[in-house]
Order: C-alpha cells, then sequence, then structure tokens
C-alpha cells in the first residue's frame, strides 16, 4: 500500500492543532513557531500532491478508502481532482501567511481587553478558593486555526458525501471560537460594546450556517435512501449508466438542500448577511481565513457535489441561480462602494467576487467552470494580499474607519504600495492573477447568457470604484494628525506581504501551472453535467 | 340418604386438586434484574445494621457491586446468545429476554453506575460540622428550616437511603423494557417510579423546591399510572388476556374464539382504541413528550441535580424500551391508526421542546426542554416502524444516557453560596475561569445539538434515517428544523461560558473527587467514542433489534 499522501496532509496539521494546544502557558513563542513549522509541512505535502498528481490521468487520483461506518454505508474515501488540488494548495499556502500575521494577536493583553484574547487569568474578580487552570488564548488561537486547516483539506479530499458533510459542520466549531474568542482591538466603542459586537458576529456565523448544515443533512439522508450509499464516484457513475433513476421532483429537492448549505458558505445573496459581520469582528487573518479559506469549500463543494451528483436538477436551477449571482455581484459592489469600515468594505468585495464564482460554475461552459476555479484560488491570494495589509494598517492606527485616515503613503510608502497592488488585483487589473479569472469567467457566462455576461461587467466598473475611493481616502491626500507617526511595515509583515504580491503577479502573467491542472477536471464536471460548449457561431458562417 | 349426605346442606365433596405446578423460573435468563432487587434489599438492612457512620461507604459498595454483576450478567446473557438466536420469554410468560430486552438492561445499569458516582460525591458542599456531605438532605423526614433539620445537619446525618432507593428504581428499569405482560409492566412502572418520587424530595439545598418538584412528579405521576391502570383493564376487556402475545394476535385477528365471560367486549375495537391510547399516554408521560410533559421542567430543577441526571437518563431509556414492545409486539396491527397520533406527538415534542427551551434561564430547566426536544427525535425513529427504527432507537438511547449523565455532573460542579448555580446568568465567563470545565459542557452542548464527531451526531442520523427510510421525510425535515432552532440554545450557552465577561461574585468550580471526575469522563469519552467510530455499536444495536413474542 502506498503512503496515504492525502490523509497526511490532514493529519499533520490535525496532530499539530494538538501539539500546539498542549504548549505550556508560559511558552507562547514555542506555540507560534510550532504552528508556523506545521504549516509549512503542510505545504510541503500539499506541494508533493501537486507534484504527484497527474493531470492527464484519472479524474481521482492519489485515492485511499477504507471502511468506517458501514452502518451508514459511510466510507473514508479520499481523491482528489485538479479542482481539489488547485484549492488544497491555495489553502496550504496561505495558512502560513495567516498565521505570520496573526503572530501577535491572540497574546494576552495586561490591561485586561475583552476576548478570550484579552484577559489575564484571574482577573474579573474570581472568588477566593477557585482552582484556575491558566488560560493559554495563544496557544488555542493557533491550535484552532491548525484544526481549520485541517478541516479544510480534509474536505477538499473527501469523496464520501458523508465524510464531507461531517467536515463541513465540524469546521464551523473552531471558526466560531475563532471569530467569537479573539477579535478586532480597533473597535470604535467601548469594550463592553465590542464583546457583544463580537459575540453576536459568531453566533450569526454559527447559526446561519448550522441552519445550511441541518438542511443539507436532511437532503444527505434523503440521498442514502434514494441512492443506498454515499460514495461520489459511485453515485455518479451510477447515475450516469442509468442504474440510479431519481424522480426529477426528489433530484430537485435533494439539490436545493446541498446548494442551500453551499449558498450560505459562499456566501450568496440573500444569505450573505453573516461574512460582514464576521469578516468586520475577527482579527484580520482571521477574516482571510474565513473568506479565503473556508468560505472556498462552499463554491468548491457547488462544482463537486451539486454538479457531479445532481446534473439535472443543476441544468434546471441555472437560470435562477445565475440571478442571485449576479445580485450578488452588483449588489455587493454597491454596498462596499457604500462602507466606511474597511473590513466591512473588503466583505462585501468579496460578496460581489463570490458572485462571479457561482456565474461562471453555473455558466456550465468550459471557460466559465475553468474560469471559476482559477478565481477561487486568484481570489484566496489578492484578499488576502488586501486584508492583511488592511490589517496592518489598522493595527497600527487603532480604527476600522476610513475616514480616520488620510495620506498614509507619504508616511509609510511601503505599506500603501502593497495595498494598492492587493486593491489593483481586487478590481482585476491585468497582469495581475484575478484578471485572467474574471475574463474566463465574463467569456464562459457571456458565450451562453450574453446578457448575464453583460451585466455582469457592472460589478468590474463598481469594483475599480471602490477600490480606487478606498486607496484615495486613506492613503493620498494630506496626512492625518494621528497618522503621522504610523510605522512602515515591518520585516515580518513584509515576510507575509511579498509573497503574496509575487505569487499575484506571476500567476497574472503565467497561469499555465494551473489551469493545467484545472482543466482536465472541469472537463470531468462538464461530462457529469452532460453539458457541451456552445458552439462559436462564427464556425458557421466559414 | 347416603351417611354422607348428613352434612351435605353445607359441605359438598370437593374434587380433588391438581397439583399447584411451582412456576418454573429460569433464574439464570433473569439474573441481572434478582442481582439488583436482592442487591436493594440488602441494602435496606445495612441501612438497619451497619453503624452509621460507615453505612456511606457499605451502601456504595453494595450498590457499585451489584450493578457491575447485573451489568455482567447482561453481558453474558448477550454472550450467550440470549439476544438473538435464544431469545425468549421467562418467568411464565411475565418477562421477555431478548435483544432489546437486554441491550436497555445494559444501557440502564451502565447509566446507573456512573450515575451512582455522582450520589455518592461528597467533596462538593462544605462540610457541615466537620463531615463531608452529599447533595442529599440530612434528614427527609424532618421540615425544612425547622429545629428538627438544623439538628439532623447537626448530628451529621446522611440520607444514604438513597443507595437502596437508587437500586429499586434501576430494578423496576430493568423489568420495564422487558416486561411481556401488561401487568408486569404496570408493576415495574411503580418499583421505579415511587423510588423516583421519593428521591427527587432529598435535595440537601434548596428542599422547599424540591419537594414540591416531587410532590407534583408524584401526583402527574399517579395521575398518569391511574390512566395506565385503566387502559390495561380496557385491552383486557378486548383481548381477554394482559399478555403481549396473546393480545397481539386477538389484534391481528388471528384468534377468534371468545371467552364466554367476555362476550360482550371481546373484540370490541373502541376498548382496544381507548384502552391502547390509554396505555401510550402513561408511557409518553415517562417519556416526557408533548403534551405530557408539564413535570418535566420542575422536576428536572428541583431534583438533586445527581437524581435528575440518573433519571432523565435512565428512566428514558427504560420508557422508551417499554414503548417500542408496545408498539412493536403488541399493536404493530394496528399501526395505522397509531402511527398517526405518533407522528403528531413527535412533531409538537421535537418543536415544543426546542422553541421553549429558548426562553429558559436556568440551566437544569434548558436542559429539561432539550430532553424533550430529543423525545420527539427518538420518537421520530420510534414511528418507522422497521427493524432499522428499532436498532437507531437503542443507539439513541444509549449515546442520549453519557451525554445527560455527564451534563448534569458538570452542572453539580458549579456552585456559589446557595449550592449549584443554575442560573444562567451566573455561568458568564465561566469558559474564561474554567476552561476545561467549560469545556468538557461545552462538548456536551455540542453532542445535544448534533454536531458531527459527536455522539448526538451519530443518534440523530440514524434516528432520521430510520424515518426517512419509513417514509417519514415530512417528519425528518420538522426535525432538522427543529435541531436548528434546539442548537440556537445550545450555542446560547456556550456564547455566555466563553465570550462573556465573568462577574465578580460569579461561582466557583468546586473540584470534585474521583468519583465525579470518573462520571464525567465517561460521558466525554462516550460522546467522542460514538461520536467518531460509532460502527461496533450500530452493530451492536443492529443485533438487538429483534423482539419476541
Amino acid at each position: 500500500m502506498s503512503f496515504p499522501l492525502l490523509t497526511a496532509a490532514a493529519a499533520l496539521p490535525a496532530l499539530g492543532a494538538i501539539a500546539t494546544a498542549a504548549v505550556p502557558a508560559g511558552r507562547r513563542t514555542a506555540a507560534k513557531w510550532l504552528a508556523l513549522l506545521v504549516s509549512l509541512g503542510t505545504l510541503a505535502l500539499a506541494a508533493v500532491i501537486a507534484v504527484r498528481f497527474e493531470p492527464g490521468g484519472e479524474r481521482y487520483q492519489l485515492t485511499e478508502s477504507h471502511a468506517w461506518i458501514a452502518d451508514f454505508g459511510v466510507r473514508y474515501e479520499l481523491g482528489v481532482d485538479g479542482i481539489a488540488v488547485a484549492l488544497i494548495a491555495l489553502t496550504a499556502v496561505l495558512i502560513p501567511f495567516i498565521i505570520l500575521a496573526g503572530w501577535n494577536d491572540a497574546d494576552p493583553a495586561p490591561d485586561a481587553a475583552p476576548g478570550l484574547g484579552g484577559a489575564a487569568p484571574g482577573s474579573g474578580g474570581t472568588p477566593a478558593g477557585a482552582k484556575h487552570y491558566r488560560w493559554r488564548p495563544t496557544q488555542g488561537f493557533f491550535a484552532l486555526i491548525l484544526s481549520v486547516e485541517a478541516m479544510v483539506i480534509l474536505s477538499f479530499e473527501a469523496t464520501d458525501v458523508f465524510l464531507f458533510y461531517i467536515l463541513f459542520e465540524a469546521m464551523l466549531i473552531p471558526m466560531y471560537f475563532l471569530i467569537g474568542g479573539f477579535g478586532d482591538r480597533a473597535h470604535a466603542g467601548s469594550d463592553e460594546h465590542a464583546a457583544a459586537q463580537r459575540s453576536y458576529a459568531a453566533v450569526k456565523f454559527l447559526l446561519y450556517n448550522l441552519v445550511g448544515g441541518l438542511i443539507m443533512l436532511a437532503a444527505v439522508i434523503g440521498l442514502y435512501v434514494v441512492a443506498g450509499n454515499f460514495s461520489l464516484t459511485e453515485i455518479a457513475a451510477a447515475r450516469a449508466d442509468g442504474t440510479l433513476e431519481m424522480a426529477a421532483t426528489i433530484e430537485r429537492l435533494l439539490f436545493l438542500g446541498f446548494f442551500f448549505a453551499f449558498a450560505v458558505k459562499a456566501p450568496l445573496w440573500p444569505l450573505h448577511t453573516w461574512l460582514p459581520n464576521a469578516m468586520g469582528e475577527s482579527t484580520a487573518p482571521v477574516a482571510v481565513l474565513i473568506t479565503a479559506v473556508v468560505d472556498k469549500v462552499g463554491t468548491f463543494a457547488m462544482l463537486r457535489f451539486c454538479l457531479g451528483l445532481f446534473p439535472e436538477a443543476s441544468a434546471w436551477a441555472t437560470p435562477v441561480i445565475l440571478g442571485l449571482a449576479l445580485v450578488s455581484i452588483v449588489y455587493g459592489a454597491l454596498l462596499a462602494v457604500g462602507q466606511r469600515d474597511i473590513k466591512r468594505l473588503i466583505a462585501y468585495a468579496s460578496i460581489s467576487h463570490f458572485g462571479f464564482i457561482v456565474m461562471g460554475i453555473f455558466a456550465m461552459t468550459t471557460q466559465g467552470q475553468s474560469g471559476s476555479t482559477l478565481y477561487m484560488v486568484n481570489h484566496g491570494i489578492s484578499t488576502a494580499a488586501l486584508m492583511l495589509v488592511a490589517g496592518f494598517l489598522i493595527s497600527r492606527r487603532g480604527s476600522r474607519l476610513i475616514a480616520d485616515y488620510g495620506g498614509v503613503q507619504k508616511v509609510a510608502p511601503v505599506l500603501a504600495g502593497t495595498f494598492l497592488i492587493g486593491g489593483l488585483a481586487t478590481l482585476s487589473l491585468p497582469g495581475l492573477a484575478p484578471f485572467v479569472s474574471e475574463f474566463l469567467v465574463l467569456v464562459g457566462t457571456f458565450t451562453r447568457y450574453p446578457v448575464v455576461g453583460v451585466i455582469a461587467t457592472l460589478g468590474i466598473v463598481l469594483a475599480a470604484l471602490y477600490t480606487l475611493v478606498l486607496y484615495q481616502r486613506t492613503m493620498t491626500g494630506p496626512v492625518k494628525e494621528e497618522v503621522r507617526t504610523l510605522p512602515d511595515l515591518r520585516l515580518r509583515e513584509l515576510v507575509v506581504v511579498t509573497p503574496l504580491i509575487a505569487l499575484l503577479i506571476f500567476l497574472g502573467v503565467y497561469p499555465k501551472p494551473l489551469t493545467d491542472i484545472v482543466n482536465p477536471a472541469v472537463e470531468h464536471t462538464m461530462s457529469d453535467v452532460r453539458q457541451k460548449d456552445p458552439r462559436p457561431e462564427v464556425e458557421a458562417a466559414q | 340418604m347416603s351417611t354422607t349426605a348428613v352434612h351435605s346442606l353445607w359441605i359438598t365433596a370437593a374434587q380433588p386438586l391438581d397439583k399447584i405446578q411451582a412456576p418454573h423460573i429460569e433464574y439464570a435468563q433473569l439474573a441481572p434484574m434478582i442481582i439488583v432487587f436482592g442487591a436493594a434489599i440488602l441494602g435496606v438492612l445495612v441501612e438497619v445494621l451497619v453503624p452509621r457512620r460507615s453505612r456511606h461507604h457499605t451502601q456504595m459498595f453494595l450498590a457499585v457491586v451489584a450493578l457491575t454483576a447485573a451489568f455482567a450478567a447482561v453481558l453474558g446473557l448477550a454472550a450467550g446468545g440470549y439476544g438473538t438466536t435464544r431469545a425468549g420469554i421467562a418467568a411464565m410468560g411475565a418477562i421477555a429476554v431478548d435483544g432489546p430486552a437486554l441491550f436497555l438492561q445494559g444501557t440502564i445499569l451502565l447509566a446507573a453506575l456512573v450515575s451512582v458516582f455522582t450520589f455518592a460525591e461528597r467533596r462538593l458542599d462544605p462540610s457541615a460540622d466537620g463531615r463531608r456531605v452529599d447533595s442529599f438532605a440530612a434528614q427527609a423526614a424532618s421540615v425544612p428550616g425547622s429545629d428538627s433539620e438544623k439538628a439532623a445537619v447537626k448530628a451529621g446525618f446522611t440520607t444514604t437511603e438513597v443507595f437502596p432507593l437508587a437500586l429499586f428504581a434501576v430494578a423496576g428499569m430493568l423489568v420495564f423494557p422487558a416486561a411481556n405482560d401488561l401487568l408486569t409492566l404496570f408493576i415495574a412502572l411503580e418499583v421505579f417510579s415511587l423510588p423516583l418520587y421519593l428521591l427527587c424530595a432529598l435535595a440537601r439545598r434548596k428542599r422547599l423546591m424540591s419537594q414540591e418538584a416531587a410532590v407534583k412528579y408524584f401526583l402527574l405521576g399517579a395521575f398518569s399510572s391511574a390512566f395506565f391502570l385503566f387502559g390495561i383493564a380496557l385491552v383486557y376487556g378486548y383481548a381477554g388476556s394482559v399478555a403481549y402475545a396473546r393480545i397481539a394476535d386477538v389484534v391481528d385477528g388471528t384468534v377468534q374464539t371468545i371467552d364466554p365471560a367476555l362476550a360482550a367486549t371481546m373484540g370490541n375495537d373502541a376498548l382496544l382504541l381507548i384502552g391502547g391510547a390509554m396505555l401510550l399516554m402513561g408511557l409518553l408521560f415517562k417519556v416526557g413528550a408533548v403534551p405530557f410533559h408539564m413535570w418535566t421542567p420542575d422536576v428536572y430543577q428541583g431534583a438533586p441535580t445527581p437524581v435528575t441526571g440518573f433519571m432523565a437518563a435512565a428512566t428514558k431509556v427504560a420508557a422508551f424500551g417499554a414503548l417500542l414492545r408496545l408498539l412493536y409486539v403488541v399493536l404493530p396491527g394496528l399501526s395505522w391508526d397509531w402511527r398517526p397520533v405518533m407522528w403528531a406527538i413527535a412533531i409538537v415534542t421535537m418543536l415544543g421542546g426546542a422553541i421553549v427551551a429558548i426562553t429558559q434561564t436556568d440551566i437544569k430547566r434548558l436542559l429539561a426542554y432539550s430532553s424533550i426536544a430529543h423525545a420527539g427525535f427518538i420518537l421520530a425513529g420510534v414511528i418507522a416502524a422497521t427493524p432499522e427504527g428499532i436498532s437507531s432507537v437503542l443507539f439513541y438511547l444509549l449515546a442520549y444516557s453519557f451525554v445527560t449523565i455527564g451534563a448534569f455532573a458538570v452542572v453539580t460542579l458549579v456552585r456559589d453560596a446557595g449550592g449549584e448555580a443554575t442560573h444562567l446568568s451566573k455561568w458568564a465567563g465561566l469558559g474564561r475561569r474554567s476552561p476545561l470545565v467549560a469545556a468538557v459542557f461545552a462538548v456536551f452542548l455540542l453532542a445535544f445539538a448534533g454536531i458531527p464527531l459527536t455522539s448526538g451526531f451519530s443518534g440523530k442520523f440514524a434516528v432520521f434515517r430510520a424515518a426517512a427510510e419509513g417514509g417519514a421525510g415530512t417528519l425528518v425535515v420538522i426535525g432538522v428544523i427543529s435541531s436548528a432552532i434546539a442548537a440556537f440554545f445550545y450555542i446560547r450557552v456556550i456564547v455566555l461560558m466563553f465570550f462573556s465577561e465573568p462577574r465578580p461574585e460569579g461561582p466557583t468550580v468546586a473540584v470534585p473527587s474521583p468519583l465525579t471526575m470518573t462520571t464525567i469522563a465517561v460521558g466525554v469519552a462516550v460522546t467522542l467514542v460514538l461520536g467518531v467510530a460509532p460502527q461496533y455499536f450500530l452493530d451492536l444495536a443492529g443485533q438487538a433489534s429483534v423482539f419476541v413474542r
């Protein structure tokens, strides 16, 4: 038996999470380095997966299959296609930067600031006689991040619907503690107000996603009743050769159950309202973890499970979903224009971008779906760059409001420059990675649904507006008094930002390594839904 | 006139009687019940004969040994094939020894064993006059606040009677799911209910509330018993027998012979329907299903917390066992009639429990309403009317018992000057103050909420799957919706524990003895094992899912 590479890529961060949590209270720095090393080790494993993966080979590679809960028809089945490899690589690349960026976010503050990260043990007038366990927020923070990484990677690898569902739900719990327990210290209101806002955001996040997940649970059970097992490959094969018939109504209901959960996670309008709260109240690295990593599980699952298991229903629902995606694109962008809070602005921009991703998936063209997959990767990198720099900025000034900044580029030119590149990537400037994917999505959509494609371009225009206005208001203009003393990026921060920007430029100029991996997988997905690309009309004229 | 006729005015010669047959008792198959009954009686003797200062240890030792031995006996029977191939009827038709009975008896015994540890805990309450005391009243008979109570406390009395009482309750619960005729069922019901009424009244702190809970429980329980008994009478009138197999035959129509004495009533469907409904009422009362749930929150809140945990877990197991046997063995022929009713009850129970729980401010009441919602989930599995339905209910009961006992054991640890601090506001910031305790409680809450990788999820999945396969898809959707509602209040407690500032005058977390620690550790271990690797136990429940008739 060969080395279980896929399991190892998830097991390493999982074990690392346990080890990090077990680091003694006094050794915060050791915990940080341990977490960083584990995430780098995971990156190495992801690289091995990417190298061992043969783009032209079998659809699912490096497969593993073990009996798990036979009574539920559940197996521990893993396998990756090109889409999964790309997203595993994205996750593994981003986590070390998230850890580095959040290096000091969870250190206990001496003045008993709010949140789990805040209070020193024993503060708050504990009655005498109570026994104290020493609270270790730093260890907890990094352990939670690593456990999220483990679950996200395993969910990209799972080819068993039940296994995927379990991870999809279970990853909510560490995310919930990350949002609620380690809030942004740069909050306008009082500490109590901040704590209330944060726990509101955490609960909103959890309830939205839990409701989505529970509705999916009903559909998962329904799928079992219809199909008798949970293996994605078996069910898809049985559907393709006609041995598994599904009544149209049943298929549509099941599809809706799955899609609802993924649309909450993605998030798609009108199920998006948890995202601005969650991203606004959490620290910048956690916000990146939400939007760049965890939310990708939602769009990934649409591609793998909605299209793979329910092709007819996917085609049936396409018009409505495209409509929702369009609303997301325009609505998210419009709200981003109106934001006064930097992090909420980035959150609404993400909603707009998720609209593009969903649109590309349901355009049912090769270009659209390849574009969407690339978009997931590129959006992850570009949002990470923008959000992390924004986080550095906010931590310096202690405010998230755009109006509190001005003229930063004169004080901290490197910070302003990296912020600009992140912003330009967000508005899909040619030469930076997101341009390639956005272009592909639009072209892919246009060939089948020209009107939708045209309206979607509105999103690009608005993106230029909100990013450039954000840059203009914060970085240019007269230097504000409070901004005058802001230091420029430190070494640790440069180490975070530089590689991300390098990646954005590299993938913008030369996206071939990524497209080579993704394209064959997308063709499989297209054959799942029994769709062919529309024939170019020029051909007929010849 | 013959000589013998002299006295014939008032005497006739009797027919020589048949020799009375000595009842044939299968001692081996009944061993679990006999062991526990015997130990309970021994426990009463211990109260009389053993000096006061060594009673606590003796009683605890006796209870633990008895429960362990009974569990070993259950295992022995199961290993001997009495759960599957050699399943049969024992004690002249009174007791069924089959898979579901043995599985549930094993669950009840394990639950009781870990509960007894919390009963015996003596480190949590501050010592009274230099003596360690447990959570039970010094002298139950003394009026709260009276001089006699003070004297009893001062003398360091403890109510060691709780151990034999608990053993009697356990013995009744062992008989309950195994009872194979209605009279045995009724006697088992009373045998386990009466000790529970008493146990509820024995709290050391907040005694008035405890006594009020006991009176409520007793009065409502007596009502439900009356209904139950009336139901038995009506069903007897219908079938001419109280034996399960005989009633089932009459319901099926395979037996036509009419008992001449009952010619007027036998086969009268009205009797069967009304009687069956009354029987169900009695059982649903014990289960705590809406609309028979009114006692649950008050009793759960007022009873001493170790008793609450024991009662919440073991009573539910026993009552669902009896409900399963009644519906699947006695009334399967009537399933067209009882299924719609049970549908409605399952729906209102799931939704009612979940919705009302949102407004609760006391942790014990919250857990009470949560137990109601869980009863609804289990009912969804009962309705399936398939072997998978039986096995999923068995598995759910196993999973649920340990989560419940563990959760209530954690509740006993959080204390302030007035005893346990059960008001939710006092739990604020517990995660900051005692991360370990809060984390353990969070695991139990997540299991209640049915988050994957906990036993709550495996159980819920099993039950919902069985319901869906049994054609109750709508019920599954409603179950999922009420799970979402329920998740809200479990999460609210987690928010309170981890994300709120601790109160300056907040409660302390007492450090328990190894007894309660064992209970909590077992609870966590079972919760996680059944969540991550449930296959073995699902198999076990699957093998155990055939009733004998």
